[in-house]
């Protein structure tokens, strides 16, 4: 395999692994269930963005013809990332979860909750 | 190099399910563990897509599509079940 293609394979490799990493333990350290959600919903989907993106780079060099099979996997989580939020979210707000003290506009929940989905 | 690359990343990630794990377990909240869940369900295509890099075989990323769509679909139905109380209104 030629050094450069290997390169740059093991370092999206890394990068979306520390990706990945790093929102799970935003899921795992942050305080409140609304901060919660921003390690998931953002950092793991760049992280598999990446990942998928070296997978493709590789099969693409060995298999000899561009491969797209990643690339939908990746389109279907970027799509799917903000409704899941969106939804986790309205559950939270449905439930009346704790908001963190220095939260700013706090009271602007109360009229989010009972707003209709679209 | 590459075999080395695959290992790290193979490390963190499973440290990630472990994580995930542990706020499932002590999730304060319901909606914490369904986002513990969706996540989980991520890991475990970034876990699936390293072992077919490692393999080097193509067969895997069906599994990981499956996967995918398939846990968007039951964090969509989770979650409208508790919003609603039921899933087909």
């Amino acid at each position: 395999m030629e050094f450069w293609i290997e390169l740059i394979v093991s370092g999206l490799l890394i990068v979306g692994a520390i990706f990945v990493f790093v929102g799970s333990l935003g899921l795992a350290k942050l305080p409140d269930f609304y901060t919660r959600l921003h390690g998931p919903t953002k950092a793991t989907t760049l992280g598999m963005s990446c990942l998928l993106v070296a997978s493709m780079v590789l099969v693409t060099y060995q298999q000899g013809y561009l491969s797209l099979h990643e690339l939908l996997i990746g389109l279907f989580l970027i799509i799917t990332a903000p409704v899941t939020a969106h939804m986790l979210a309205k559950t939270g707000m449905h439930h009346e979860l704790d908001i963190l003290e220095k939260t700013e506009n706090k009271a602007l929940a109360e009229r989010a909750k009972d707003r209709m989905a679209p | 190099m590459l075999s080395t690359a695959i290992l790290v990343a193979t490390t963190l990630v499973c440290i990630s399910l472990s994580l995930n794990l542990w706020r499932l377990f002590l999730g304060p909240s319901r909606p914490d563990r369904i986002l513990a869940l969706d996540t989980m369900y991520i890991n475990s295509i970034a876990l699936i897509l390293l072992f077919g890099v490692a393999a080097g075989t193509r067969l895997y990323f069906e599994a990981a599509l499956l996967i995918a769509m398939l846990g968007f679909v039951s964090t969509a139905a989770m979650c409208k079940y508790i919003l609603r109380g039921d899933l087909i209104e």
